[in-house]
């Protein structure tokens, strides 16, 4: 508990990826089972047991602390776990620290009417950051930023194994995870995942970059459009069929029709989850509605109607294909669509290629909705588990641009604390009283130089009208000119815009500020 | 004489806590003909009195921050008796920084305590909070709330002193209050066996030799200079909190951002301060020590002049004690 609990007090005060992973990583490989396997199920699909959290610390805390100060303590705190692990004295003098596998094994044979008690005695035996890390742990969500796939990535990186392999097996194990320590120490064999439905690590694709063209040939390739949905995989085996998204999160409950439609149609498909009305591609921003629910409703799933364009097949049936080349198993695939008929999906069409110059006129003519580009694909490839060079490029379109006023600046966090790195922007607009006023329409942190930066923060230093903490409010003086993918409506902000993934694309130092974009501009690209 | 209520002759006023026995006040907020201060904290010693009693060493931090805004200083060493008016006064050690002291006031048979700021914890820069009995004891309560429960001091030099080992390549920036946390983190430092020089960031130089001409042995002490990044690889620079944030600590790189202050028990504020090294060290009484203070004290009745009153207030009152908040105006949540 007590390595678990340093671990947890410093990830909460890392900021930097590389030194969290370093930190889990360290903690994976030198930590006995099964308590590390604990501690990855905390940070990953949740505790193997449920813990009634809120009956527990009121009881334990009832005849330890007067009401009236634990009201204020929470009220200042503002976190049940800690305020709780601040307050307790501990009753008699520290027992050793309980190691997680304790706490879960002796939580796991207690009545739900004792645990108040056998939790209290175990509170005792913890200083205050024991404490803290034993309650968060039993809350079963840590909140320490650190999400399942980087906890995953960390285990790979302190066990020097590959975060594929590691994904391929993760449905067919559970907490502690003894298999998987076991097999990845090379003193156990590889957990198989048998009759049960697991995910397999996706291929991924380089974004195309300009010196790219000139090795490639194009009678090598096959394209295919990039539609803009999410990335998933179904597997259907026996009575059983999940939707993975590509990290490898099991996202079946969110899309009941996409299991149904490919019951019984045994094997692995790779394909973009859309929703599609009538055949026709909906903005992103309809899918996103149906993300993340724990459960959906009938008039949801007609209302956004889920649809799978298939672009891959790794498994027909019990057969791995994955070793055969693009061309192979696209023939398998349509051979699979045929006998299986899934409703609700499709095949990726294939855009035959001439010659990448005729290919781009068709990029760069191609403003149809739900698209975001085009993807080469290489036909000699097998189908390989990450992002391999050489044998998938995507290949964005260009993006859109608008040129936006900076309204404000926030300082960023970890090596950007000094410098305002966070900018909100706006387009114009006619206010109330018929004068033009400035709305936010996005925010970005990304896109700029490291010099630019330095002349950005300047600027902002020079340019404050007012202060809010860490946020700045600027003269309406500076145009950005941003990119963006596309633009939604959206109810929550005030403009009705919402940007996706909007980035600094040029800072305009020239551009004279009365002469930005307006925000009817902007939403006119509002796809319909 | 029948003793007289100490409600008569001492209170708050908009000026601030006001002895009318001896026609004083107390570390007053506004400009006043005489003043008696228990530190030198800026919400504490301002500028601007025409007559200031302190001791020797808060008299001596005065001139150097406030200058010619000190006015006349008349100083009150420890533990000596004097006489103002019709108050018997004494300066009595609070154990909070160096030259800090509670002011005891008696009149008419009754005794008061003003705390001025104070811990309970050991400060090789100050000598050690002495407890006076008394009727009224008049305390601060910055932490005041339960939650706070301050560290052992060792235990939390050693994490920064492990830190370093474990990170020799990185800068260790420590974000500290100017006057009285910056040197105790220094001695405890030197007292832990770091004896490697130590930077300071300009803000802190003038108070730091301060000390030394005091008779407080510091080690070697060196002003930040060069933007030469790897002088100061693996080396302490000591700063104060907000320079962390700034464009000053750019030289420093890729440094470690650490902050010793009792705020830093809560992880929420640690986070919000950036802090990657958060070091529970407070000048000011946690809430054990506040308790125990006043138990100790014998006072039946307290008053909190400033900081989380309300969970002292209701506490003291479940110990069957009279307790009142002055809000008092003019003082911060220093210790930041």
């Amino acid at each position: 508990m007590d390595r678990f609990a340093d671990v947890l007090d410093r990830l909460v005060t890392t900021t930097q990826r590389n030194g969290k992973i370093r930190l889990l990583a360290n903690y994976f490989r030198s930590t006995p089972d099964p308590d590390r396997g604990f501690a990855l199920a905390a940070l990953t699909d949740g505790l193997p047991m449920s813990f009634p959290m809120r009956r527990v610390v009121a009881e334990i805390m009832e005849p330890h602390i007067d009401p009236v100060l634990y009201r204020l303590s929470r009220d200042y705190v503002g976190d049940t776990a800690e305020t709780v692990a601040l307050l307790w004295r501990s009753r008699e003098p520290h027992g050793m620290a309980p190691r997680l596998s304790e706490v879960i094994e002796t939580l796991k044979r207690t009545s739900t009417r004792e645990m108040p008690r056998v939790v209290a005695s175990f509170l005792d035996r913890l200083d205050a950051n024991g404490r803290w890390a034993l309650l968060k742990f039993l809350g079963g969500a840590l909140r320490v930023g650190v999400s399942a796939r980087l906890a995953r990535i960390s285990l790979a990186q302190g066990m020097g194994a590959a975060v594929e392999e590691i994904e391929e097996v993760w449905h067919a194990i559970a907490p502690p995870y003894t298999d998987l320590f076991q097999w990845l120490e090379g003193v156990g064999p590889r957990p198989d995942p048998g009759q049960r439905p697991v995910f397999r690590p996706v291929m991924l694709a380089h974004p195309i970059e300009d010196g790219d063209w000139a090795s490639l040939e194009p009678q090598d390739f096959v394209a295919e459009w990039k539609w803009d949905g999410i990335r998933v995989q179904i597997v259907s085996i026996g009575e059983q069929v999940k939707v993975f998204s590509r990290a490898g999160d099991d996202i079946s409950q969110s899309f009941p029709d996409v299991a149904q439609a490919f019951f019984g149609r045994h094997g692995v498909l790779d394909g973009e989850l859309l929703i599609a009305k009538d055949g026709e591609v909906r903005p992103f921003n309809e899918l996103q509605q149906r993300l993340n629910r724990k459960s959906v409703t009938e008039r949801m799933m007609q209302q956004y109607p889920a649809h799978v364009r298939l672009y891959d097949l790794l498994f027909d049936g019990a057969q791995d294909l994955r070793a055969l080349s693009f061309t192979e198993r696209r023939a398998r695939l349509e051979d699979w669509f045929a006998r299986a008929r899934p409703v609700a999906a499709d095949l990726s069409e294939l855009v035959g290629i001439e010659n990448f110059t005729e290919l781009r006129t068709v990029w760069s003519a191609t403003r149809e909705s739900g698209i975001e580009g085009l993807m080469l694909k290489r036909l000699s490839s097998p189908y390989l588990a990450g992002r391999p060079k050489g044998h998938w490029y995507k290949w964005k379109r260009a993006p859109l641009t608008a040129d936006c006023v900076l309204m404000y600046a926030q300082r960023g966090s970890g090596k950007r604390s000094s410098y305002y790195s966070d900018y909100t922007f706006g387009a114009w607009r006619i206010g109330e009283e018929g004068k033009p006023e400035l709305v936010p329409v996005g925010k970005a942190y990304s896109g700029f130089t490291d010099e630019e930066l330095l002349s950005l923060d300047r600027w902002i230093r020079n340019n404050t009208i007012e202060r809010f903490g860490p946020v700045r409010a600027v003269k309406p003086a500076l145009v950005l000119e941003v990119a963006f993918d596309a633009i939604q409506s959206s109810s929550r902000h005030k403009s009705g815009i919402a940007m996706r993934f909007p980035r600094i694309h040029r800072i305009r130092w020239d551009k004279p500020a009365e002469e930005a974009d307006r925000l009817e501009t902007l939403l006119r690209l509002i796809p319909r | 004489m029948a003793a007289l209520d100490p409600h008569r002759w001492i209170y708050p006023t908009p000026q601030g806590l006001y002895c009318v026995a001896g026609d004083f006040y107390v570390d007053p907020a506004q400009p006043v003909e005489r003043a008696l201060i228990t530190h030198g904290h800026g919400d504490h010693a301002r500028a601007g009195h025409e007559h200031v009693l302190s001791t020797p060493e808060t008299a001596e931090i005065m001139k150097i921050r406030l200058g010619q805004g000190a006015g006349q200083i008349s100083e009150a060493p420890l533990g000596k008796p004097m006489t103002i008016k019709d108050a018997r006064v004494k300066f009595v050690p609070a154990g909070h920084i160096l030259g800090s002291a509670q002011i005891v006031i008696e009149h008419s048979g009754r005794c008061v305590v003003v705390s001025g700021d104070y811990k309970r914890t050991s400060d090789p820069t100050c000598l050690p909070f002495e407890t006076v009995r008394c009727d009224l004891f008049i305390t601060e309560a910055t932490f005041g709330l339960p939650v706070f429960c301050h560290e052992p001091p060792d235990k939390e030099v050693a994490r920064l002193l492990g830190s370093l080992a474990a990170n020799p390549d990185r800068t260790h920036l420590l974000g500290v209050y100017a006057l009285g946390k910056c040197q105790r983190m220094i001695m405890m430092l030197r007292k832990a066996g770091y004896d490697a020089p130590i930077f300071l960031h300009g803000a802190l130089v003038n108070l730091c030799s301060l000390y030394q001409r005091l008779g407080v042995n510091l080690g070697e002490l060196l002003p930040v200079t060069e933007r030469d990044p790897a002088r100061y690889q693996g080396a302490i620079v000591m700063c104060p909190p907000s320079a962390i944030a700034d464009r000053w600590a750019r030289r420093f790189g890729d440094a470690l951002s650490c902050f010793a202050s009792g705020w830093m028990r809560v992880r929420g504020r640690a986070r919000q301060r950036g802090a990657e090294l958060p070091l529970v060290i407070s000048d000011h009484a946690d809430w054990p020590e506040l308790i125990d203070t006043i138990r100790e004290t014998g006072a039946s009745e307290v008053w909190v002049t400033h900081g989380r009153e309300d969970a002292l207030v209701h506490q003291l009152g479940t110990m069957g004690l009279k307790a009142r908040a002055l809000a008092l105006v003019g003082f911060e949540d220093e210790d930041d």
